[in-house]
């Protein structure tokens, strides 16, 4: 067996020259500190994209993606195929995991400031791929057709069409028409299992290449102790063995999660209802949700969505471009302002997701 | 190949060159993209325009309930109010795209979304809606309620 696997090795090495990778990846070392727990995040949050792809292109083989059968079809894998209902509960569960997860990793970068020259690309490129989360997570939330997916998505929809000047295309170009229809879920469809999927690989090859490539960021305060008290511990194997560990905590989470609370399935889209008492959004879109409430019909001369739309907008656009406008970090020095900006939005979504859930 | 740096390049002739792929790759890139810009936009389908439905029967509808009625693709909140009259109103909420309902205990049409309540006249009174919901005009013909466009 050894030397089968040697042999094949040997074949593959003399047309690639694979001793260099494994030369690179053996030098590879992996800082030890007091924050080194937030390293595993962004590994878990590609262990559960992995799930997802297995078991989305499962389901796949079942669903169908039309107005008339798409209720039904998921009803049938549920009801029907051996395990569908395990593999659909799996594939809502990891979603909501694969976001939480996202967000811690994003959250220990921002503070920890890991993403300060010349660490930008990375986390711009995180950054988009969090948001095609949201855009996984928004799409995919319609394909079962059923009553709160239907609201949601006229909802969310909607929002984007209060943008002004482009907000009508762009609703008009998600719906495939002026309202939220069969049409919608073709689309969604798509955009779920074939344009997202596509542009998230490229990211993720670019993200992981990049982090190989930089090795993983220090801590400030970390980053300018002498080379003899900073501690480091090899990539491969003790590293991507602690990964493989914690992978498999998630996995066992995920597993108790999806068998012991298995993914509702509602009642079936009607265009001709009413939108039902208690209604709600996925838990990370509850923040925002829970503003829209608050903010009044009108304030001053400007539409109380528009304003929420703008106010989200501009808040999230100075999060993304944080490298940009913290040049403080990237010199080496600290930065209370970031922290402050930070531990604000961490409170305000917060205090917004519970009383969203509480109500 | 050496031969040709020595033939002076004549910049008119460059630039005329360089105009004519750069055109050429503008033009090429529109005719490409034109089209799939078209095709991402829905064409608009012929809609029956509907001016009046049927909503069903006058003795079958309680009083103090609301119903949601099928106007073409639109709907449509049909209520009987406590005293008796009935009311229709534009089914979509202002606000966000929801569906309306009635609410007994309110006394008002709600929507579940976002808490926004109107008033059984239509009217925006609380919550994020900005603008009243159109009314339309409702007729009985021998216990038979009819909705119609425009009040």
């Amino acid at each position: 067996m050894r030397s089968l696997s040697k042999k094949l090795y040997d074949w593959i090495n003399d047309r690639v020259h694979l001793d260099d990778l494994v030369e690179f990846m053996g030098k590879k070392y992996v800082p030890i500190n007091s924050h080194s727990v937030w390293y595993y995040f962004g590994g878990i949050s590609l262990f559960l994209f992995i799930i997802q792809v297995i078991t989305g292109i499962l389901l796949l083989l079942y669903y169908k993606g039309s107005e008339d059968l798409a209720f039904e079809s998921i009803h049938f894998i549920m009801a029907k195929v051996q395990f569908g209902w395990l593999i659909r509960s799996i594939h809502s569960w990891a979603a909501n995991l694969f976001i939480l997860a996202a967000f811690i990793h994003m959250f220990s970068v921002y503070f920890t400031k890991a993403y300060r020259k010349p660490r930008e690309i990375t986390w711009l490129t995180g950054m988009v791929m969090l948001l095609l989360g949201f855009g996984f997570g928004f799409s995919g939330y319609l394909l079962p057709w059923n009553e709160l997916a239907f609201f949601a998505t006229k909802v969310g929809t909607d929002i984007a069409g209060v943008v002004p000047v482009i907000g009508k295309p762009i609703l008009v170009f998600l719906r495939g028409g002026e309202d939220v229809t069969g049409a919608t879920l073709s689309r969604f469809f798509g955009l779920h299992v074939a344009v997202f999927p596509g542009i998230f690989t490229v990211l993720l090859a670019t993200h992981l290449l990049l982090v190989q490539r930089q090795g993983m960021s220090e801590p400030l305060e970390l980053a300018n102790n002498p080379a003899h008290v900073r501690k480091t511990m090899p990539f491969f194997p003790n590293f991507l063995l602690r990964d493989l560990l914690f992978w498999l905590i998630v996995l066992n989470i995920l597993a108790i999660l999806a068998v012991f609370f298995p993914w509702e399935l509602g009642k079936k889209a009607d265009a001709f209802a009413s939108a039902p008492a208690g209604i709600k959004p996925e838990w990370y879109f509850l923040f925002m949700f829970q503003t829209l409430k608050y903010i009044p019909a009108h304030v001053l001369f400007i539409d109380g969505e528009v304003l929420g739309v703008l106010l989200f907008g501009i808040g999230g656009l100075l999060w993304i471009l944080v490298p940009f406008w913290d040049k403080k970090s990237s010199r080496g020095e600290r930065n209370l302002i970031v922290n402050y900006f930070g531990i604000g939005v961490v409170i305000y979504m917060l205090l917004l997701t519970i009383l969203g859930w509480l109500t | 190949m050496e031969k040709s740096t020595d033939v002076p390049v004549q910049p008119g002739k460059r630039d005329f060159l360089k105009w004519l792929i750069g055109s050429a790759t503008a033009a090429w890139v529109v005719s490409v993209a034109y089209p799939i810009f078209s095709f991402l936009k829905p064409p608009k389908q012929g809609e029956v325009e509907v001016s009046s439905v049927k909503a069903g029967k006058l003795s079958e509808m309680a009083k103090d309930s609301g119903m949601i009625v099928k106007f073409g693709t639109k709907p449509v909140i049909l209520i009987r109010k406590a005293d008796g009259d009935l009311k229709a109103f534009s089914g979509t909420c202002t606000h966000l795209d929801c569906t309306v309902q009635y609410r007994k205990d309110f006394g008002s049409i709600w929507c579940a979304c976002h808490n926004g309540k109107y008033d059984l006249n239509g009217s925006n009174i609380s919550g994020p809606p900005p603008k009243p919901l159109d009314e339309y005009k409702v007729i009985i013909k021998e216990d038979e309620i009819f909705i119609s466009k425009g009040t």
